[in-house]
């Protein structure tokens, strides 16, 4: 890898996902790296959404490690420690690790700070977009309403900390160019919005991993233009890392600085976009293996 | 004229075909009743004197019922679809009426209010000392009651989207720790009241634990489940709850210590007043409104809070709420208990109004008429809710005032006994018109600009 500025955020080491009799996903290893776009890609069915659904916890992985380290002098050592012991994370002053296989889902996205959005659009489409970003903000807001005591006798800390988070909703809003639409029901939104909308949401639990299921699908070329900028921005204004799942290759070799490919569950290439372009075995796996189909699919990536 | 065989057949044909149609019709549906009611209500087995059965033919009523259909399915072939749109029209222009009123739910919110609070004097005023006793307590204290009992359920269902069948559980549980613990150890009510309050919570939470993981379907079975054990244990835990008979003389509240009798240190005699039984209702009638618009207060004030937006977002979608960190087993248990607390404070309240608890009063009928309440009203709408519940309860109530009707229909007609069919057919009345309920936008808890009412096109039932 890029010498010295390649620093791991997110470790996965010989994940397996059996579904019964089915392995989703077969000793799987990879990393993310710390402010860097990771692009997991890979044919229908190939286990991706398995990976993202083991990573934020709504799946425990039948077994293997998934380490996030946010802060360790020496990583390997806080991994192997804390793999030891029974507990999930380590939190102290110049060490943050946590063992994300052993936590559950809301407990990832509120302690080690990893956030989704998903395949199929889930919007709380009843409320309107401003309370959508402000649900986000529900763990520091429920603290800072004193577990609703303070809140229901309307003290003034928690009032300051409801327009905190209504700033920091604003700031997403204008970033994804909704601003005027903020007191809309979510549902009301155009699609692409809704998109964006998601994404803007699950950066309002301040992550430091932004996992992504398939961000482009169903957006025209314009929008998917918007995306990328979106995506790219995020990562330069706040240094968050991005995991996603794409199929539009387009995104994928546009933004992406380390794309991993899956096939059956298994890695068939890890490395950069141009490397992965060129593997011979991610063109035959992810497009086919006849010749025709082959150049179609080089035309396609941009060959 | 168009009936609805116009539409089916060639348009030249005009209004013969309607009525030929409208005759085929409704000669195939009084077939259809003649079939339907041939061996269910042409015969009527009877026991005789000497004990032995009796089949009465009863074709009378067949041919009745027969007639009636065929009339009724032929004037509805033929202008039915007349008088559907009159209706719709009819509505649509009462709703641009009241529009142009300027009329807003503020208005009636405030003009509510008023209502309520006036309502005991006004009963006295328009019928007497001696009619108001009916009004006050009937009328008033009954729906203020439900009303609590709706705001109540509202926060489980209407907010949080857990649709609970027993709730009738936790206001059993409500009026029989506040029974049980005045008439064991002598606590006064204003004790009773947050006791009966904390144990209901208290089995609020034993309830969400088990059906923590249940949705829809799954989940109202499992909370059916819950309300039927709890009138079961009341039923046949005899040494402690009484049985069937229940508990007799539970203290009535008192006024801050004072008695409401015709003692000397009563309150009447403390106050220089004649002694009335109206002194009583009125406090209970105040009592029981404070209580209910404590709830509506809190119940709004936590909507705007983190936890009440984090039950709106559970409603609308729980594994979006789980991948933004919402812990989402603290959330469904303080929707169960904060909605099981409000139903125990109305236990207690009852207990005490009546001085008489049984587990009759606590079956399954009763969450059905609170959860019918709710969803007529509006799921989450709190003044939806309250406007359900004086239709609802006090409809009720009003048939039994229908005395005079005896005189058209003969001397055994009880329009109380039209209770339960009034209900199915306010209750198709409303799916046809307003499916979602009497108020189905939904506030917004927070924004930006001006605030704007979500269409409840939008907003999610819930799925548990």
């Amino acid at each position: 890898m890029m010498a010295g500025r390649f620093e791991t955020l997110l470790q996965v080491e010989n994940l397996t996902m059996r579904f019964g009799g089915l392995v989703a996903v077969r000793d799987l290893s990879f990393s993310v790296g710390r402010g860097q776009i990771t692009a997991l890609i890979g044919p229908n069915g190939a286990g991706k959404t398995t990976v993202f659904n083991c990573l934020t916890g709504f799946y425990k992985p039948t077994s293997g490690r998934i380490a996030l380290v946010r802060d360790a002098s020496d990583p390997a050592a806080a991994i192997a420690a804390l793999t030891n012991s029974p507990r999930r994370h380590t939190r102290s002053r110049s060490t943050e690790v946590y063992l994300l296989e052993r936590m559950g889902d809301s407990e990832i996205t509120a302690k080690a700070r990893v956030a989704r959005t998903f395949q199929n659009i889930r919007l709380f489409q009843g409320m309107t977009v401003l309370e959508n970003l402000i649900v986000a903000q529900h763990n520091a807001l429920n603290l800072a309403s004193g577990y609703s005591l303070l809140g229901l006798v309307g003290a003034k800390s928690f009032r300051a900390a409801e327009r905190r988070a209504v700033d920091l909703a604003s700031y997403w809003l204008d970033k994804i160019g909704l601003l005027a639409r903020a007191d809309d029901a979510a549902g009301e939104l155009p699609y692409g919005d809704q998109r964006r909308l998601e994404i803007a949401r699950a950066m309002c639990t301040s992550p430091v991993l932004l996992c992504l299921d398939e961000p482009a699908a169903g957006l025209n070329p314009r929008e998917s233009g918007d995306l990328k900028e979106l995506v790219l921005d995020i990562r330069e204004e706040t240094g968050t890392s991005v995991l996603l799942i794409e199929h539009d290759m387009s995104v994928v070799m546009d933004i992406s600085d380390h794309v991993i490919v899956l096939e059956h569950g298994v890695k068939i290439s890890d490395g950069t976009p141009a490397q992965v372009r060129d593997c011979p075995k991610v063109i035959a796996a992810y497009l086919g293996v006849e010749d025709e189909e082959v150049v179609v699919a080089e035309a396609e990536i941009g060959k | 004229m168009t009936g609805r065989g116009d539409r089916r057949e060639p348009a030249l044909d005009g209004g013969s075909a309607g009525v030929l149609t409208a005759l085929k019709d409704a000669t195939l549906l009084a077939l259809l009743t003649f079939g339907l009611s041939f061996p269910i209500v042409a015969f009527n087995t009877r026991q005789d004197l000497t004990q032995g059965l009796v089949l009465e033919a009863r074709w009378d009523l067949v041919a009745t019922a027969c007639a009636v259909v065929f009339l009724a399915r032929f004037v509805w072939t033929l202008f039915g679809p007349t008088f559907w749109r009159g209706g719709n029209a009819v509505v649509q222009r009462a709703a641009s009426l009241v529009r142009a009123t300027g009329i807003s739910v503020d208005h009636v919110r405030w003009f509510g209010l008023a209502v309520l609070v006036t309502y005991p004097f006004l009963a006295v005023w328009v019928t007497g000392p001696g009619g108001a006793i009916k009004w006050i307590d009937n009328f008033g204290i009954q729906i203020l009651i439900y009303v609590m009992l709706g705001w109540g359920l509202n926060i489980v269902v209407g907010l949080a989207g857990l649709l609970d069948l027993g709730y009738v559980a936790f206001y059993a549980v409500g009026a029989y720790s506040a029974a049980l613990l005045s008439t064991t150890f002598g606590f006064s009510f204003w004790l009773c009241l947050p006791l009966a309050g904390i144990f209901a919570a208290f089995w609020g939470i034993l309830l969400g634990f088990p059906v923590l993981r249940l949705r829809g379907d799954y989940l109202a079975i499992v909370t059916l489940a819950f309300g039927e054990i709890i009138r079961l244990v009341l039923i046949n835990w005899v040494e402690v709850t009484g049985g069937a008979a229940g508990i007799s003389s539970i203290p009535r509240p008192s006024f801050f210590g004072i008695p409401f009798d015709a003692s000397p240190d009563g309150f009447a005699a403390t106050f220089g007043l004649d002694f009335s039984p109206l002194h009583r209702l009125f406090f209970l009638f105040y009592l029981i409104l404070a209580m209910a618009l404590l709830t509506n207060w809190i119940t709004v004030r936590l909507r705007r809070l983190p936890i009440g937006r984090a039950w709106e977002a559970l409603r609308e979608d729980e594994i979006a709420c789980r991948s933004l960190g919402i812990d989402t087993v603290t959330t469904k248990l303080t929707a169960f208990s904060i909605g099981a607390m409000f139903g125990g404070f109305a236990g207690a309240f009852f207990a005490a109004r009546l001085g008489f608890i049984s587990p009759k009063s606590f079956e399954f009928m009763e969450s059905a008429v609170i959860l019918a309440i709710v969803v007529l009203g509006g799921m989450g709408s709190q003044i939806g809710v309250a406007i359900a519940a004086v239709v609802m309860i006090g409809g009720t109530e009003i048939l039994r005032e229908l005395g005079f009707l005896k005189a058209i229909f003969g001397p055994t007609f009880d329009p109380a006994q039209y209770r339960l069919i009034l209900f199915g057919l306010g209750m198709v009345a409303m799916m046809v018109w307003r499916p979602r309920g009497l108020i189905s936008k939904r506030e917004p808890s927070i924004s930006l600009g001006a605030h704007k009412a979500i269409s409840g096109v939008h907003v999610k039932e819930g799925h548990g």
